[in-house]
């Protein structure tokens, strides 16, 4: 079965060539609430070359699976303002209608794997059926054809060929999560983003699946974007890695150069606050709490929990560029 | 007399017995086995899930130990066991001298009063219905403490420990209302205000973000310095057990299979099992990108039907055939005050 890039092949958005796989500008999303708009996802921009994993840190409440959700248009109903653009091989995806965006976006040019997918598998449905239906809805395929892929793609994330004709019950969870991830390979998709895909999973449970994640990136060339807490699972995929604090992005560079030494005082603390097997370093923690997004503090909104906070610090610090990596702090400048 | 009296009393207690006895056992755990029946369309029996079968150790006054293991290994089953929460198909749990089996009515009220459990999830583990005040008053009520204003004293003292203050403002919080690290430390506040002599507590941490995880982590190992507090401590995290524990027990299929030292079990891994469970735990580094994890093929037993011999030996990359698929490991000790479960280290 040939990988096939249906985005490329709809003669109406084929309107340039794709020097980026993915090229985000500005991405917004609020939500309506009682207590005012919640800024969740506040001015986003990065950009994700192909076979390439970026992944996405930040506490809980930073907007991390709000952006994932903007990333693949899929909103709840109190939807305040959802702007930017986001380039996906060229393509403005943010322009197209929501009937256009199913058809040529979703699943056949990036799928996801929610947060708990493998809580999410319908209980009365084989996963054999489960998996090959993105297969045959958006890929046209008949049912023999989609049965074959599903066999493909389960050798590919490792599940058993004789599972197809399992339930999800009778499954454990690290091997929902790979049913979960054979299905948003199906399509061959050259991005899919997953949502904390390892979190609720056993430590070698957790190892299995990332080492499925590196395989896939190698054999497919699949690009990933990991939203996730856990930072020292992260590194296992990361070729970059992006800050989020407070609905914005804070610092982006490779993680070669990110881990090692960061640069935003965020990510400092953040890194600091990992415990770590191999090292005797004493783990910190950062005191005061992320601010709410539905009234964000102006200037930088980390500046109530910085230790190095100076007078600029009331001005919202714009993003400089140092070297190939990007740090919105004044300390920076 | 008053509960901050008989903590200081416990003290008192403490010290002299520290002079004649450096390590007194608070709890002592005998070939203990917790076996769930199975039963086919609610009657007739179709065996047992032996979810802790023949786990013993000692626990000394003030001495902080980590349960290790993956989900299913049984560590819920022997948490649950220690609380009294189940009761034991055979072996026995002594605590402070008394058989916990035998304990019925008042003292086993008085056993539990003894315990404090802080849970796994903080947002799950505290009625939604009730405020800071009522929930922290409730053990002190059922306790029989009937002044109002120590019970108010007390939960201020208990809330001021684990940095919840001015106490004033939480104390007509819902839940609801508080985050997730104020939770948990609502949790261990709730867990300490009878001065328990014993905390257990499952997984404290791992609902937490990171950055709060270390704070609440600090405060946890804080209050049982000051209070010389034992603490069974469960998880799967490796990486905190280091910062929390003095020994380590590895947990695997219902038994516990290698149990040492902290630093010796970190340093030197002996069983199979937690050398892969070591390997597996990353420290943030771009250059794990570049390697394959190597992980134990295949997934931990069933507990209805155990494998024979050591039940780590259908993924044991160091099997050796005929011993290790035929005879249940015996416990050896290849270094001082290191124990494993393991046929490679069996004397020669």
């Amino acid at each position: 079965m040939e990988s096939r890039n249906l985005l490329l092949e709809n003669p109406v958005l084929k309107t340039m060539d794709a020097p980026r796989l993915l090229h985000i500008e500005n991405l917004v999303l609020h939500f309506r609430t009682q207590t005012g708009a919640v800024q969740a996802v506040d001015g986003v921009n990065f950009d994700l070359d192909y076979n390439r994993a970026v992944v996405i840190l930040g506490e809980s409440g930073c907007g991390k699976t709000s952006l994932s959700k903007a990333l693949l248009r899929l909103l709840p109903r109190n939807v305040d303002k959802y702007t930017g653009k986001v380039f996906l091989q060229g393509v403005d995806v943010m322009t197209l209608n929501n009937d256009e965006y199913r058809k040529n976006v979703r699943w056949v040019g990036m799928s996801l794997v929610p947060q708990a997918a493998m809580n999410a598998l319908n209980p009365v449905l084989k996963v054999g059926d489960q998996v090959a239906e993105p297969a045959l809805l958006h890929l046209g395929l008949s049912k023999t054809d989609s049965l074959k892929l599903v066999y493909k793609m389960f050798q590919h994330v490792g599940v058993p060929l004789d599972f197809v004709d399992r339930y999800p019950f009778e499954l454990s969870g690290g091997m929902r999560q790979r049913v979960a991830l054979a299905m948003a390979l199906i399509t061959s998709p050259s991005l899919i983003v997953l949502d904390e895909p390892t979190s609720a999973l056993d430590l070698l449970t957790q190892a299995n699946i990332m080492n499925v994640l590196k395989r896939i990136k190698h054999e497919l060339g699949t690009s990933f974007i990991l939203i996730t807490h856990d930072i020292a699972t992260s590194s296992e995929l990361a070729d970059e890695v992006a800050i989020m604090y407070a609905g914005q992005i804070v610092e982006t560079g490779n993680a070669r150069d990110f881990f090692p030494a960061p640069l935003h005082p965020y990510s400092q603390m953040l890194m600091a606050s990992v415990p770590r097997l191999r090292s005797e370093s004493d783990p910190m923690f950062i005191t005061g709490q992320p601010p709410s997004l539905a009234n964000p503090p102006k200037g930088c909104r980390f500046a109530a929990r910085c230790p190095f906070r100076f007078e600029k610090c009331v001005e919202e610090p714009p993003v400089f560029q140092k070297g190939n990596r990007k740090v919105k702090c004044w300390l920076h400048e | 007399m008053n509960a901050d009296t008989i903590t200081e009393l416990r003290k008192v207690n403490k010290m002299t017995a520290t002079i004649e006895e450096p390590h007194e056992t608070l709890l002592s755990i005998r070939d203990l086995h917790v076996w769930y029946e199975l039963r086919r369309f609610g009657f007739g029996h179709a065996g047992y899930v032996k979810a802790v079968d023949g786990v013993s150790f000692d626990l000394a006054e003030g001495e902080t130990v980590a349960v290790v293991g993956e989900s299913g290994c049984g560590k819920s089953s022997l948490m649950k066991t220690i609380l009294a929460l189940h009761l034991p198909t055979s072996g026995e749990l002594i605590f402070e001298g008394k058989n916990l089996s035998t304990l019925k009515g008042n003292a086993l009220r008085d056993y539990r009063f003894d315990i404090g459990y802080v849970q796994q999830d903080p947002y799950g583990a505290l009625p939604p219905f009730m405020n800071v005040q009522q929930i922290l008053e409730e053990p002190l009520l059922i306790s029989g403490v009937k002044d109002k204003q120590e019970r108010l004293d007390r939960i201020r003292k208990v809330m001021s420990e684990v940095k919840l203050h001015p106490a004033d403002d939480y104390l007509t919080k819902f839940p609801h209302m508080l985050s997730g690290g104020q939770q948990q430390r609502i949790v261990i506040a709730r867990a300490m205000i009878l001065h328990p002599k014993l905390i257990v507590a499952d997984e404290p941490f791992s609902m937490l973000d990171a950055s709060v995880r270390v704070e609440i982590l600090k405060i946890l190992s804080a209050l049982q310095e000051k209070y010389q507090l034992s603490v069974i401590y469960i998880t799967h995290d490796l990486s905190t057990v280091k910062y929390f524990s003095a020994r380590i027990f590895v947990m695997y299929a219902g038994n516990l299979i290698e149990k040492a030292e902290t630093r010796s079990l970190l340093e030197n891994p002996l069983h199979p099992y937690t050398m892969a469970l070591l390997a597996a735990t990353s420290d943030p580094d771009a250059r794990n990108a570049d390697t394959f994890k190597e992980v134990p093929p295949g997934e931990p037993p069933s507990l209805v039907n155990p494998p024979k011999g050591c039940r780590f030996h259908p993924r044991c990359a160091r099997i050796i055939a005929g011993l290790c698929d035929e005879k249940e490991p015996l416990e050896f000790e290849p270094a001082p005050e290191h124990f494993v479960a393991c046929w490679l280290y069996q004397p020669q």
